[in-house]
């Protein structure tokens, strides 16, 4: 795979194919932790710390472990339980020593161990027979769309702070509505094909 | 013998796999141990854990840290009052002064059917937002806007929007002061738990004026300063506050106040919320 290419599969992870609006991972902190757009940006930036180490993590443990022993099919199993451990072992690792990097992701970090998001870039990476440096990047640039996603709907979502709405609407619903009108926006990304 | 294999390895693979995270998890915790004052856990134990942001720091762990560093004073939540406060000061090993538990009371009875408008804000349900458009839809420039700016930021709910006026439940308020930081109009203020009085008006300008505007505003006639037996109660910029360390709650200046603007709380009517089902009924 040619530079070019991972870049072009970059573009295509952030914009194209989206992870929250057009393949739906990582719904819940994407409603959950998008109220205030610095927040937003806290969780965008622990996502990417995590899914990129992670997506090197899993592509490691697949090939050099779950493949020569014939046991592909516990993949999902494994990715689980590598990206559970790593997260508590960054979560360790920046709180002895990068204390500040620790007080801005240090909350969200543990959300993540539960994260679809993450789990997602890792089964892509090997359903798509990525390479190592690929899988990363793929990672990286998966995570960089979902904190794109993330923060832009924060964004909206302090708007929708000042708005009126019919009471039923009020809340959680107007959320939603609020994330399908951003979903079919980034849909408008579909038509570009390499 | 194959079947047993296929069944083994994976099962030998995971446990291999979760022995080498869970030592490696276990070797991290101790090499990345990070040294916590007890006493950090303990002070939050005492904190009512609401997570208010009334002291001023993010939420009740942080409030913990900063006194625990001694950044912050024992009494630091108002939330908690006297009882969380000796908690701390023992975890702390410091004694603690009294603590006089707060509320939250709005300095405003300018209703709907009172205070005289200037314009129709047709704009965000924000009071900010409308205090910015020319000060609000009030002519009085002291007058609560009743948008409900401290309605969305009280973490109790003990705020509501009663005729255009901001009314505090005091059974639910817990006097940590979110609102009184969030009014643009800085209309409300923190009172004793306990004092029955407050003056519902906080103009500032002349009685003439006033009166032009608001039937319910304070003159500064200074009828109830000249009443008041304790000499409690002061008019300074035309308007009447009450001193609470020395108002006795002998009502006189309630009778006396021609605009009947100074509240008390065993009063009812004109939509002030005294109680629980009052507000809900409302």
């Amino acid at each position: 795979m040619s530079f070019t290419d991972v870049l072009l599969l970059m573009f295509g992870a952030v914009l194209v194919e989206n992870f929250i609006f057009s393949k739906f991972y990582g719904c819940c902190p994407f409603l959950g932790v998008s109220e205030k757009p610095a927040t937003a940006l806290g969780m965008g930036m622990a996502v990417t710390f995590v899914m990129t180490i992670s997506s090197a993590a899993t592509w490691a443990v697949y090939y050099l472990i779950l493949e020569p022993l014939g046991l592909q099919y516990l993949k999902t199993i494994a990715f689980i339980l590598i990206i559970a451990a790593l997260v508590q072992l960054i979560e360790m690792f920046l709180r002895r020593f990068v204390p500040a990097l620790y007080a801005a992701l240090g909350i969200y970090l543990p959300l993540i161990t539960t994260n679809c998001a993450v789990l997602g870039a890792a089964l892509v990476n090997i359903q798509k027979g990525y390479g190592f440096g690929a899988s990363v990047a793929y990672g990286f640039a998966a995570a960089l769309g979902f904190t794109l996603a993330i923060v832009i709907f924060a964004g909206v979502r302090v708007r929708l702070q000042f708005a009126d709405p019919p009471r039923a609407f009020r809340g959680f619903p107007l959320t939603l509505i609020a994330a399908g009108l951003l979903a079919m926006a980034f849909s408008g990304f579909a038509g570009i094909r390499f | 013998m194959e079947l047993l294999m296929k069944i083994l390895i994976p099962v030998g693979v995971f446990a291999a796999l979760g022995l080498v995270l869970g030592v490696m998890l276990a070797i991290a915790s101790r090499l990345f141990a990070v040294h916590v004052d007890e006493r950090v856990p303990e002070v939050l134990e005492c904190l009512p854990g609401a997570n208010c942001g009334g002291c001023g720091y993010s939420g009740c762990a942080a409030l913990a840290e900063a006194i625990v560093s001694g950044r912050a004073a024992p009494t630091a939540c108002t939330v908690g009052g006297g009882a969380c406060a000796k908690a701390i000061g023992e975890v702390m090993g410091i004694e603690v002064g009294e603590v006089v538990r707060m509320r939250a009371q709005v300095m405003c009875s300018g209703t709907a059917e009172f205070a005289q408008k200037k314009y129709v804000y047709a704009g965000a349900a924000d009071c900010i937002a409308a205090a910015n458009l020319g000060g609000g839809d009030k002519l009085c420039p002291n007058g609560c806007i009743g948008l409900g700016t401290c309605v969305s930021k009280c973490p109790f709910g003990a705020i509501s929007v009663v005729d255009g006026v901001a009314v505090v439940n005091y059974r639910k308020c817990e006097g940590c002061g979110v609102c009184v930081a969030a009014c643009p109009k800085q209309l409300i203020a923190l009172i004793p738990y306990d004092s029955r009085h407050w003056v519902g008006c906080k103009s500032v300008d002349k009685g003439a004026l006033v009166r032009s505007y608001c039937d319910v505003g304070c003159i500064g006639c200074q009828l109830c300063s000249k009443v008041c037996e304790a000499d409690a109660i002061a008019v300074e910029n035309f308007c009447a506050s009450i001193d609470y360390a020395r108002c006795t709650g002998c009502d006189k200046c309630v009778e006396k106040c021609p605009r009947k603007i100074i509240w008390s709380a065993r009063k009812q009517g004109r939509g002030l919320v005294i109680s629980r089902e009052e507000l809900e009924n409302n």
